[in-house]
């Protein structure tokens, strides 16, 4: 089981370059709106038709611009699931998920059906159309549509975007559960990191088209390689860095020096940390700590972001802002406390780009 | 078309003329009723083959992606904007005995020309853009992503044409239907360029109005404008309650 995907295209204002392999693993594209994940997945099932380059599923060419081959979307076996699911909604739950099995005997077909329905466990309601259905059953009518012809790769397009936050939590876990069966390729498109990171073992960062970091799932959120993979895999706080010694470097917009866990390489650009990884210290004379004046706050039910502003001497310029999230106990604890505050960033919390 | 035979039927027409009423009196029993027949004829033929070319057309020109589209599209639109007269004349230039299309028709000795065939075209031609407009819209307004999934459910584009294009524009087919059939029936200009007023032949109700009301006969041509009236309003409601009928079945089915 594997995809090899190697394809360049041009559009207006944008250039698509990607190249990756995958196997049975479950991977993620991650990237911002607009920098190609989905025109990836729409190439690769032959929606849209790259300029040049290669896709090649389990040995089966579907698209190679040297060779003149281009499988039509027909003959590519892949199964797609939508952002809005595309449900025909003149057809009723098992007349949507009995489709594309036109081939096959009325018996057969009549038993695929059954059995997408008790896998998506919406039995009784083969009869409903879409309309009737709730946003998450649609969505997991979809999938059984998609997984009823049997694809030789599964490709799922921000699934959950058109989800409540209730709801999807309850779907990424369903969805996982799902498709650990299916023996087949998956590509799990989003722009949403946790999902990225509960459902794919792989990953792929997408930014304006390129690939800028391709590795494990841990891996990358641990130790993203460039800034973009760390900005998108949410890192909050940068700074510009300078190499110092093997072991230190230093924060040019935060005006510290920073102790470091791992050796430094010679060349050295940022250093972020991320916002819930920054602890709270009482002595500032320890090592990485920085001093933080409170500016503004921002609340959800469960945590609290603070923003800070970070006394920056040797620069004298504007001064920079940090996040901060924290838990309410932490705030309650922390709020009546005289300013500055300390701020420390543990060494092996720290990103270096 | 044989006079109308049996006890004499009356219709008085009363018509307030500012101060004076002028009555209109005339007795059915005189009255041919070909015209009736010649048009719904020809409305009909001509709904029916509008109705296909009209689909084909429109899936023709929304899937088309080349620079063409806006010639192609004016082409088939002209019809309804030019006067119809003109499409008449352009008619009149084809199916001629010297158009490319009457020496064709010639060969096989026959012509079209002031016969009730020309009736049809006539119909045809100017009804056809009206249902490519409509269907075409309609066929535009289907969310795309719903074809690409059918394509990747490995679907033949003929079904999924039959099973999701046309079911889901099917509001647009049906009112570019009713459209075309009330244009048809409507007809004049074209329909006198290429038919002539040929009574019994290819005289239509819309140029058998003309003619009465020129040659005075205001009531033969008011139960004509009756008449006409009538069928467009009844066509019309018609297909609104059906719409509405299946516009409710869906909401019903939703609702349970």
């Amino acid at each position: 089981m594997d995809l090899l995907v190697d394809i360049q295209k041009t559009l207006p204002g944008f250039e698509l370059d990607v190249h990756f392999e995958t196997g049975q693993d479950i991977l993620g594209l991650l990237g911002a709106s607009g920098s190609g994940k989905s025109m990836t997945l729409r190439c690769i099932a032959g929606i849209e038709t790259p300029d040049q380059g290669r896709i090649v599923l389990n040995g089966r060419i579907l698209f190679d611009s040297q060779k003149g081959i281009n499988l039509p979307c027909q003959k590519r076996k892949l199964g797609y699931l939508f952002q809005n699911y595309a449900l025909f909604p003149n057809m009723t739950v098992e007349e949507n998920i009995g489709f594309g099995l036109g081939d096959k005997k009325r018996d057969a077909q009549r038993a695929i059906i059954k059995k997408m329905v008790t896998m998506i466990k919406l039995e009784g309601l083969e009869k409903r159309y879409p309309n009737q259905l709730s946003g998450g059953q649609q969505q997991r009518v979809a999938l059984a549509r998609a997984l009823a012809i049997e694809p030789e790769a599964l490709l799922l397009d921000e699934p959950f975007s058109a989800l409540d936050d209730y709801l999807r939590s309850h779907m990424v876990q369903q969805l996982t559960e799902t498709i650990a069966d299916y023996p087949g390729v998956t590509l799990f498109v989003t722009h949403n990191m946790d999902e990225i990171y509960s459902i794919c073992n792989q990953l792929v960062v997408l930014s304006q088209g390129k690939i800028e970091a391709h590795g494990g799932t841990e891996d990358l959120f641990r130790s993203p390689p460039t800034l973009i993979s760390a900005q998108l895999t949410g890192c909050k706080n940068f700074s510009r860095a300078n190499y110092l010694s093997p072991f230190e470097l230093e924060a040019l917009d935060w005006g510290i020096h920073l102790i470091t866990q791992h050796e430094l390489p010679q060349k050295i650009a940022y250093v972020g940390i991320r916002a819930h990884s920054i602890e709270w210290a009482t002595d500032e004379k320890r090592d990485n700590v920085l001093c933080g004046w409170l500016k503004a706050t921002s609340e959800t039910p469960s945590r609290i972001t603070l923003y800070l502003n970070v006394k920056n001497e040797t620069l004298r310029q504007h001064d920079q802002q940090i996040q901060w999230e924290i838990t309410k106990q932490t705030w309650s604890a922390l709020r009546d406390k005289p300013q500055p505050w300390n701020l420390y960033c543990h060494p092996v919390d720290l990103i270096i780009v | 078309m044989a006079p109308f035979h049996g006890s004499p039927i009356f219709l008085f027409i009363v018509l307030d003329e500012g101060k004076g009423v002028i009555c209109v009196y005339t007795n059915l029993r005189g009255l041919d009723f070909s015209p009736l027949l010649i048009s719904l004829r020809a409305a009909f033929i001509a709904t029916i083959v509008t109705f296909f070319l009209g689909i084909a057309a429109a899936c023709f020109v929304s899937g088309y992606r080349g620079k063409f589209k806006g010639l192609i599209d004016g082409v088939l639109t002209l019809p309804l904007v030019l006067p119809p007269t003109v499409v008449g004349f352009l008619l009149l230039i084809l199916f001629g005995k010297n158009g490319p299309l009457g020496k064709f028709l010639l060969a096989l000795g026959t012509t079209v020309i002031f016969s009730w065939p020309a009736t049809v075209i006539a119909a045809t031609v100017v009804a056809f853009p009206l249902m490519y407009r409509t269907v075409r819209s309609a066929f535009e307004q289907i969310d795309q992503t719903m074809i690409y999934a059918a394509r990747t459910l490995g679907v033949s584009e003929w079904k999924i044409f039959w099973k999701i294009t046309i079911p889901l524009s099917w509001p647009g087919v049906a009112a570019g239907t009713v459209l075309a059939f009330a244009r048809a029936l409507g007809d004049f200009g074209a329909t006198l360029m290429i038919g002539g007023n040929i009574p019994g032949k290819t005289l239509t109700i819309p140029a058998a109005i003309f003619f009465a009301a020129e040659s005075g006969a205001m009531g033969k041509a008011l139960i004509w404008v009756i008449l006409i009236v009538l069928i467009s309003i009844i066509v019309m409601t018609l297909m609104n309650y059906w719409t509405d009928y299946q516009r409710k079945m869906i909401a019903t089915i939703s609702r349970r």
